[in-house]
């Protein structure tokens, strides 16, 4: 059985986790709330992050703030931003248009932060 | 002239949500003043996402926070003057006359009977807090050179370290991180890291940035850019010259001031520990009529509480213009035993207030205690924690009459 100590990074309340787990988790204390249970689950076994940047476009405003439409594997953060470095939006877009679909395979979308005309 | 029954400084997050509550409380006449081309103030530069959990139930980026409350203000018709700054307030009785240097009309003079302050603040810089060393090129504040990568999309340099483990200087070791650069260390010359646990783990950890706490630098050195920087360990109150790290970007993460110059001309007495205007339970300052919110009154931690301070403030607002503002005298708030500071500065007797403060220093299973100057304990709060850049609340209800001061203090 293994033991660690993380801190819950689902809300600005930031719990400090207590985790015992295996090949599943046996325990977590110190949650305030049931998303810290979650969440120390996902960080052990396949930790995962929202990814927001920017991409260029050639409209009003050079620079578009996008998110990812939910978490995704850590390990594939820099691929989805290098991805993202070759697209330009040519097209006005509104808070959660699509802007690329399935992101690096990660099931993910990559969505609008900004309205754009 | 043109007049308006209340004039709001600023439109970013406090500016939009006192609007937007000002006209739920039914004050029609209100204009929403910004000196930028666009509403939303430093909400735009924030493209990371932890806005909105509080207000919306959900996690937003800056920008949706920001449009969020833009929509609603366009859904009440607030009327709003961008590209314009407010240069002069000048108060004569009950009327104030604002000034307002703007792009399209030019000089504007507007006769208004409220005013609301939501300049938002500004950073600290290298003059702040006095590092030694030559001049050259690439010393930037973390906030500019987010609006550098985040707005302007331009890297302000290659390899970083960054002075100040606030989250706007963590957020910014992740965001140059991921747009390829090198961030060789964060340095913290408190003993514990300034910004949230959370940013210390997504921003710092997740890419094997070091923090080094109690580390200064000690010297900058380069001639046309930044080549490298000395660094050195305090302990015990001493300095131990520890390492040069090249580099050739310092960024200075390193607080906010709020933005005061406005506040200072208009004749508003400011307090020494916020740095923001001293004012009383109802965001009124020691000049009637003027209100203040937002970061411009102390510098908040989550948007969250900035939307909420607004809203009741506008509420304050609209009980002026009706008369209804309490005019019992003001009961002074002190900050005692690891109380940093206590907004508001005062509070009126028979009146519910809302008391936001911070510790000095992190602390453990502590007790959070209000008592007034006869011994009466107003309101005692247990707390696991309390961290400087977590900002506590207290709710009193009907504060008594016949107390001369109240304080507030930890008990530990
Ligand atoms: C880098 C950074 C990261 C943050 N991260 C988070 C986070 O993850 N989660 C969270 O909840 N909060 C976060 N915050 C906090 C939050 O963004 C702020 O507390 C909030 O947006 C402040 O709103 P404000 O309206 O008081 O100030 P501002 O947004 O600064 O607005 C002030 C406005 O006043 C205008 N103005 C000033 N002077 C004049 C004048 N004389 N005339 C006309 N206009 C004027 C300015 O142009 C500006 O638009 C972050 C803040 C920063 C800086
Ligand atoms: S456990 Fe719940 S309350 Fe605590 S940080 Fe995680 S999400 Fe927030």
């Amino acid at each position: 059985m293994a033991h660690k100590e993380m801190i819950c990074i689902a809300c600005p309340m930031g719990c400090c986790l207590d985790v015992e787990y295996d090949n599943s988790i046996i325990s977590v204390k110190n949650n305030s709330c049931k998303v810290g249970i979650k969440y120390a689950n996902d960080e052990i076994y396949d930790p995962r992050r929202m990814v927001t940047t920017t991409v260029k476009t050639n409209l009003a405003i050079a620079f578009l703030p996008v998110k990812t439409s939910k978490a995704i594997s850590k390990n594939l953060v820099r691929n989805v931003i290098k991805e993202l470095n070759d697209i330009t939006v040519s097209s006005p877009v509104q808070i959660g248009s699509v802007i690329k679909k399935n992101i690096c395979g990660t099931d993910a979308d990559i969505i609008a932060a900004r309205n754009i005309s | 002239m043109k007049s308006v029954d209340v004039l709001v400084i600023g439109a970013g997050a406090a500016g939009l949500a006192a609007a937007v509550s000002l006209k739920e409380n039914s004050i029609e006449d209100v204009l929403v003043v910004d000196r930028q081309n666009f509403a939303g103030g430093i909400l735009f530069q924030c493209i990371h996402s932890g806005f909105g959990l509080h207000r919306f139930g959900e996690e937003l980026t800056g920008p949706e926070y920001a449009q969020r409350y833009i929509d609603m203000a366009e859904c009440q018709n607030v009327e709003m003057l961008l590209s314009s700054s407010v240069v002069d307030i000048v108060s004569k009785d009950d009327i104030k006359e604002v000034i307002i240097l703007s792009q399209d009309s030019g000089l504007v003079k507007v006769k208004v009977k409220a005013i609301i302050l939501a300049m938002g603040c500004r950073e600290r810089n290298r003059g702040n807090i006095n590092i030694p060393g030559s001049r050259p090129a690439g010393i930037f504040t973390a906030g500019l050179a987010q609006k550098l990568v985040n707005i302007e999309g331009y890297m302000p340099g290659n390899e970083f370290v960054i002075v100040g483990s606030g989250d706007i200087g963590l957020i910014m070791a992740r965001r140059l991180t991921l747009e390829g650069a090198k961030v060789k260390a964060v340095l913290e010359i408190q003993p514990y890291p300034g910004g949230l646990d959370r940013n210390i783990v997504q921003c710092l950890d997740d890419f094997d940035i070091p923090l080094y706490t109690s580390h200064i630098v000690t010297n900058i050195c380069g001639s046309r850019r930044v080549e490298s920087v000395d660094v050195s360990e305090i302990t015990d109150g001493r300095l131990t010259p520890k390492m040069k790290i090249s580099c050739d970007t310092l960024l200075l993460s390193v607080g906010l001031i709020p933005e005061n110059e406005l506040s200072i001309t208009a004749g508003v007495s400011l307090n020494a520990a916020t740095a923001g205007p001293i004012v009383s339970s109802d965001y009124m300052t020691n000049v009637p009529g003027i209100f203040a919110c937002g970061n411009v009154l102390h510098v908040h931690d989550l948007v969250d509480y900035v939307s909420d301070e607004a809203s009741a403030c506008a509420k304050a607002v609209s009980m002026y213009l009706a008369n209804k503002l309490p005019q019992d005298k003001c009961i002074p708030v002190h900050s005692g035993n690891m109380v940093r500071y206590v907004v508001p500065s005062t509070v009126k007797p028979q009146c519910d207030a809302i008391l936001k403060l911070r510790p000095v220093a992190p602390m453990k299973n502590v007790k959070i205690k209000v008592v007034s100057d006869r011994g009466d304990v107003l309101k005692s709060k247990k707390l696991i924690r309390a961290i400087p850049s977590e900002m506590i609340t207290v709710q009193l209800n009907d504060v008594p009459t016949g107390c001369k001061s109240i304080t507030v203090y930890f008990e530990i």
